[in-house]
């Protein structure tokens, strides 16, 4: 009977988000009605739209799980989402990078950095590892949303696979990766409703927020022997400094997503697509504010999930779950709310990833049409950008629910663990890869092309070289480190049949995330490869960055 | 505090809310704040054009 209430209520909501896609299509997203034409996108759609890009199924499906697994200290980057993702991001980069997509006519993100630093390369290479690695991040988010319908609707995960694929290519040919806001903001606002119900039935459950912080405080000794070993010292407590997990915690989780926001190519476009820098201000309250009630939501209520077991079945929530990270959250909404909760949240999942999802297939097009065929590669042949733009979808879905469906095939649970990091590597990459350059591009008349340049590469490089031979977790499972070298990192090496972890004081290398050696090396390279290399012309300055607030 | 004893983990729990309180003062004060007076037409016209033909293709 539930199966056929959860099958009815996601019909018809696919019905109003078709009709709303629908409706976009013809004609109120119209860039130049919008522009010029005094409408106006009312602040809580810009700032739901941008949120529901941003929070994705594997921000509460991976993430929450995370969470029961280490704990609340993982409540950092709900901090730095909000603080850096929204209110830096909005205030700062917004409206800069609005005016500099304005003034250069920019309407992609490499386009942006390609015309700031007057090099087609920069373009071209932004985007190819914006269309390479991006299916990465998108696998990981199609992951989380076929895992839980596999739990939900008790069918095998293939099957569950293969028809959210199906939804979500239907989806994109009625026009929802035209990124339709009013779309998006509908998406967002069920999350929204669907987590902060969750937080509430989950405090009430547990006897309150103090009641429920101290029950999970209390089960510090249950933490398995194996944890305890990694420095996990509770679910209410900060892993002991210097440990696997702390730097786990801290560099890969809290660094690595809560930084590479702010260079996200599929919401730096965001901002160069609201009408003036009041809309971003607007947007802010209502930004902050969602993001505290679905991140930091996810992630107090992954932890809690432990209270909940451990009363239930006298397990933690990972033993519960079978030691599937992502089972958890599923396996908790199940168990601990009530029927019709779980087919809200439900809806929460799908739009969450519906959103996400749409707009990474979004920019997977544009990279490729837009910034590789039509400008990089020189064609300016509008037929074969198109005609790119559209193979550049279709192979980014492609590729996308074929990662998913491999490597669970290839690595079953610990694989699609690895596949939920695909978000935060992905982040982290394109800190490393874009952060620098962006920041440069935004306040800086001194960074030059050549700085640009090799920041990028040297972005790009130390990150990808950092993941696939010296994190542990990684390089053990792109296999190629221990094919080269006959050891699964470079930072391990075997002693007398024992593994030694290479460190430096506190540092273990083999834990630490990319992102901690490729940012500062991009910023330091582009800094001095600026200083020694020709400069931009002053006319070009002038008009990128003159008149700025 | 909140029945969590450390204070890395109850600090970051009251940051995100203070931070989510700071974006909320921070919207209300700058509502009707708007930095777009100056902007040329033709430019922002051309922009909304180009922008259109990038959506079209898809």
């Amino acid at each position: 009977m539930v199966t056929i209430w959860m099958t009815l209520c996601v019909v018809i909501y696919l019905f109003v988000i078709g009709y709303l896609g629908f409706r976009g299509f013809k004609g109120t997203k119209s860039a130049t009605d919008y522009m010029l034409g005094g409408r106006n996108v009312h602040p809580y759609v810009m700032a739901m739209s941008y949120g529901a890009t941003f929070i994705s199924t594997s921000a509460i499906i991976g993430f929450g799980g995370a969470s029961a697994v280490f704990g609340m200290s993982l409540l950092w980057l709900p901090f730095l989402n909000i603080f850096l993702g929204i209110f830096i991001a909005f205030w700062l980069f917004g409206s800069r990078t609005r005016r500099l997509g304005l003034r250069l006519d920019a309407h992609t993100f490499p386009e942006l950095l390609g015309r700031r630093f007057q090099s087609r390369f920069i373009q071209g290479a932004a985007a190819l590892i914006i269309f390479l690695f991006i299916p990465m991040y998108a696998s990981a988010v199609l992951t989380g949303a076929a895992k839980y319908l596999a739990h939900q609707f008790a069918i095998d995960y293939n099957t569950a696979l293969f028809v959210f694929s199906v939804i979500i290519a239907l989806y994109v040919v009625m026009g929802g990766i035209k990124g339709v806001m009013y779309t998006d903001a509908l998406q967002a606002t069920v999350m929204l409703a669907g987590l902060a119900v969750l937080l509430v039935l989950t405090y009430n459950r547990l006897g309150g927020v103090t009641a429920a912080h101290r029950l999970l405080t209390d089960m510090a000794d249950k933490v398995p022997a194996a944890l305890q070993a990694r420095g996990h010292q509770g679910w209410t407590a900060m892993p002991k400094f210097g440990s696997p997990i702390w730097w786990v915690s801290v560099s890969t989780i809290i660094m690595g997503v809560g930084i590479g926001v702010l260079a996200q190519p599929q919401l730096a476009v965001r901002y160069m697509t609201v009408k003036s820098g009041r809309e971003l201000n607007r947007a802010i309250p209502i930004g902050g504010i969602f993001i505290l009630f679905t991140a930091g939501v996810a992630y107090i209520v992954g932890a809690l999930s432990n209270v909940f077991f451990d009363q239930t079945a006298g397990n933690i929530s990972i033993v519960a779950a079978g030691g599937d990270v992502e089972q958890i959250i599923p396996m908790y909404l199940q168990q601990a709310t009530p029927e019709w909760f779980n087919i809200l949240f439900m809806l929460t999942l799908m739009s969450a990833a519906m959103s996400t999802l749409s707009s990474q297939f979004h920019i997977m097009g544009t990279s490729l049409g837009r910034d590789l065929a039509e400008e990089a590669l020189n064609g300016k042949k509008k037929k074969r950008g198109m005609l790119a733009t559209r193979f550049g979808v279709l192979t980014g879905i492609l590729i996308s629910v074929y990662l998913s469906y491999i490597i669970d095939i290839k690595f079953g649970k610990t694989g699609t663990a690895i596949v939920a990091r695909g978000t935060a590597i992905f982040f982290g990459l394109c800190a490393g890869a874009f952060l620098p350059v962006y920041i440069g591009a935004l306040w800086s008349r001194g960074i030059t092309r050549a700085g640009a340049i090799a920041g990028m590469l040297t972005g790009t490089v130390s990150s990808l070289f950092w993941m696939v031979f010296v994190l542990e977790k990684s390089s053990t499972a792109l296999l190629l480190c221990e094919k080269w070298f006959g050891t699964r990192s470079l930072a391990i090496s075997t002693v007398d049949g024992a593994e030694v972890f290479a460190s430096a004081g506190p540092v273990i290398w083999a834990f630490v995330d990319p992102i901690l050696i490729s940012l500062p090396a991009a910023a330091l390279v582009t800094v001095v490869v600026s200083l020694f290399t020709k400069k931009l012309p002053e006319n070009h300055l002038a008009i990128c960055m003159d008149k700025q607030p | 505090m909140f029945g969590i004893e450390d204070p890395w983990v109850y600090t970051p729990y009251i940051l995100s809310i203070l931070s989510a309180l700071l974006c909320v003062g921070w919207g209300i004060i700058n509502w009707n704040k708007d930095d777009s007076v100056n902007e040329p037409e033709d430019e922002v016209r051309h922009w909304a054009e180009e922008e259109d033909r990038v959506e079209d293709e898809l």
